[in-house]
């Protein structure tokens, strides 16, 4: 800070609410502990199951109908893995022309391409010079019928 | 005993790129709260000639020139970002010291150094895979000469592909180094310290480093004299155990327009204290204290100047979102004046302990108590699941006159179910 701000102490009032005093704050414990102690868990967790890495893990809203072949919808939540070696026939989130994309990882003669699971939509195929940029493994994903 | 320090290249640029591809390979600037100045740079950007803390109005013509692309800052997700980075550094240390949002020390004793650069490249690999923030590394056996180090990776001046290790160089090789690098690049050497080396003949870092400590301690003090001693490899600077509780809580702004009302100052207090409220809860922390404080614009020297901060002892230690706002705004009472152009404000929670030791006191209620904890996780879990904001006191407003300007801010794709990065 620039300038030094002058400190004030402020009590604030006391006496304006009526205070109650409790006399019996608690309930004592008694009789027997359960039987099911012994057999508690900890409950199923979703992040759990359905990520890996979490500091590698990041999710991705789906848009358009490219992959419905392999049921991702629009509006799916992608979970996305960044530290997976992507291998072919994953699907992965790719980066094109500046933009994310969400295809199969697919091999074609020499080249590498990225394949939609929609027969409407065409493959992707790198021209010379571009490096196709994998952004992300897809794991799974999230889709939600009723909020 | 070898010690890495890790360091994110032009971190918050970087974290943008993560998310938006676009901006790869162009100038790309961050700006600080308000959209005043540079706070990071691209490569590109800095090729340019934009300078560190340049505010964004002198740079519009350059900006047009060259299409300079500038951002608001996005402290939410560079938080997160930083977060990850961290977490995955420190698998590769028993020992991390978080020094920065965007720098840590790993301890690497123990180490068989002639695996060091291997080691290296592996954390920045690993890193850059797992979250795309590029880092470079270096590494020495000292927490200075380390610093030293990973400027020398970043700048290509020694070591390879961003990574640098002095143990693995010889002495006559690091003195050719140090001789061409100024002394101002040293970790403490700051501009007025470094004018007076200057003047004493002692140009770079070589020059510092061949000098007598006494004598250095005798002309500085025993800082710079500890730093002549780092540079030599005699270790000063201790690593520091990596996450110190946290002693305070701090949520403070500047405002997008000045304000003068008191109801819009209790606006921007009540959502302050919204918001300090909820990292004490996330701590697990109670505050026994809070201080608020507000102040005009002290670069306008045309207009009459105010600066007040009160502190508000709480009765009984609390996490409670509406005591604490309650507090604020009595205290905000207290100070408050007319006739000001207010142009920051903010909260700062003090006296911070564990929640659980929290000594009863007469007046405890304990109904009350469970109560109050059960609301505000609900309030929590809400604003987790909808969206920051989402269930808030409502002394803190809904038109928020006094906001931030942050009118190129990107999307906080990693903490908003609503603005997740979009693959098509």
């Amino acid at each position: 800070m620039n300038h030094p701000i002058p400190l004030e102490i402020y009590r604030p009032e006391i006496g304006i609410l009526p205070v109650r005093l409790p006399l019996y704050g608690y309930k004592v414990p008694a009789g027997f502990p359960s039987p099911a102690d012994d057999y508690i868990e900890s409950r199923l967790s979703l992040d759990e199951h359905l990520i890996q890495h979490k500091d590698s893990t990041f999710f991705v809203r789906a848009k358009g109908n490219s992959m419905v072949g392999a049921g991702i919808f629009d509006g799916d939540i992608l979970v996305v893995d960044k530290s997976l070696e992507p291998g072919f026939g994953d699907i992965v989130v790719a980066v094109v022309e500046g933009e994310f994309t969400v295809k199969y990882l697919a091999r074609q003669g020499e080249s590498v391409i990225l394949k939609p699971a929609n027969a409407r939509y065409q493959d992707i195929i790198l021209k010379d010079g571009q490096e196709l940029q994998v952004w992300g493994v897809v794991t799974s994903t999230v889709k939600q019928f009723r909020r | 005993m070898p010690i890495a320090l890790v360091d994110c290249n032009n971190f918050y640029v970087s974290c943008e790129r993560v998310f938006n591809p676009r901006l790869e390979g162009k100038p790309v600037v961050v700006l600080s709260n308000n959209d005043g100045c540079a706070v990071a740079r691209s490569n590109e950007a800095k090729a340019l000639g934009v300078e560190m803390g340049q505010p964004w109005f002198q740079m519009q013509d350059l900006a047009k020139r060259h299409g300079i692309i500038a951002l608001s800052s996005n402290y939410t997700l560079y938080g997160d970002l930083s977060a990850r980075v961290m977490s995955i550094l420190s698998d590769f240390s028993h020992n991390q010291e978080i020094y920065s949002i965007d720098e840590c020390f790993l301890d690497l004793d123990g180490f068989d150094p002639n695996t060091l650069m291997d080691y290296g490249h592996k954390m920045r690999q690993t890193v850059r895979q797992s979250t795309g923030i590029p880092v470079c590394v270096g590494m020495a056996d000292t927490k200075t000469l380390a610093k030293l180090a990973n400027h020398c990776a970043k700048k290509g001046l020694a070591g390879s592909n961003g990574v640098c290790n002095f143990g693995s160089m010889d002495e006559q090789k690091l003195s050719t180094l140090f001789s061409g690098i100024p002394v101002g690049e040293v970790w403490g050497i700051g501009r007025r310290i470094s004018a007076k080396l200057n003047e004493m003949g002692i140009l770079t870092i070589q020059d510092l480093r061949s000098s007598d400590p006494e004598y250095i301690r005798q002309q500085f003090s025993v800082v710079v004299e500890r730093t002549v001693k780092e540079l030599n490899g005699i270790p000063c600077i201790e690593l520091e155990d990596a996450v110190q509780p946290r002693q305070q809580i701090m949520v403070s702004r500047s405002f997008g327009n000045e304000v003068s009302q008191l109801a819009d100052l209790s606006e921007s207090i009540s959502y302050y204290a919204t918001l300090a409220a909820e990292k004490l809860r996330h701590d697990g922390s109670v505050a026994s204290s809070l201080c608020i404080f507000v102040r005009t614009n002290p670069f306008k020297d045309d207009v009459p100047q105010y600066s007040r901060s009160m502190v508000v002892p709480l009765l009984r230690p609390t996490d409670d979102t509406l005591k604490l706002v309650h507090a604020s705004l009595q205290g905000l009472k207290q100070v408050y004046r007319t006739g000001y152009g207010y142009k920051k404000s903010g909260v700062l929670l003090m006296g911070l302990q564990p929640k659980g030791t929290v000594q009863a006191s007469l007046f405890d209620e304990p109904e009350d108590q469970a109560k109050s904890d059960s609301m505000m996780r609900v309030m929590d879990a809400i604003n987790r699941k909808m969206g920051k904001g989402s269930v808030t006191v409502a002394s803190s407003g809904v038109r928020t006159r006094w906001a931030m300007r942050r009118e190129k801010k990107s999307p906080s794709y990693t903490t908003e179910w609503g603005e997740l990065p979009v693959a098509f």
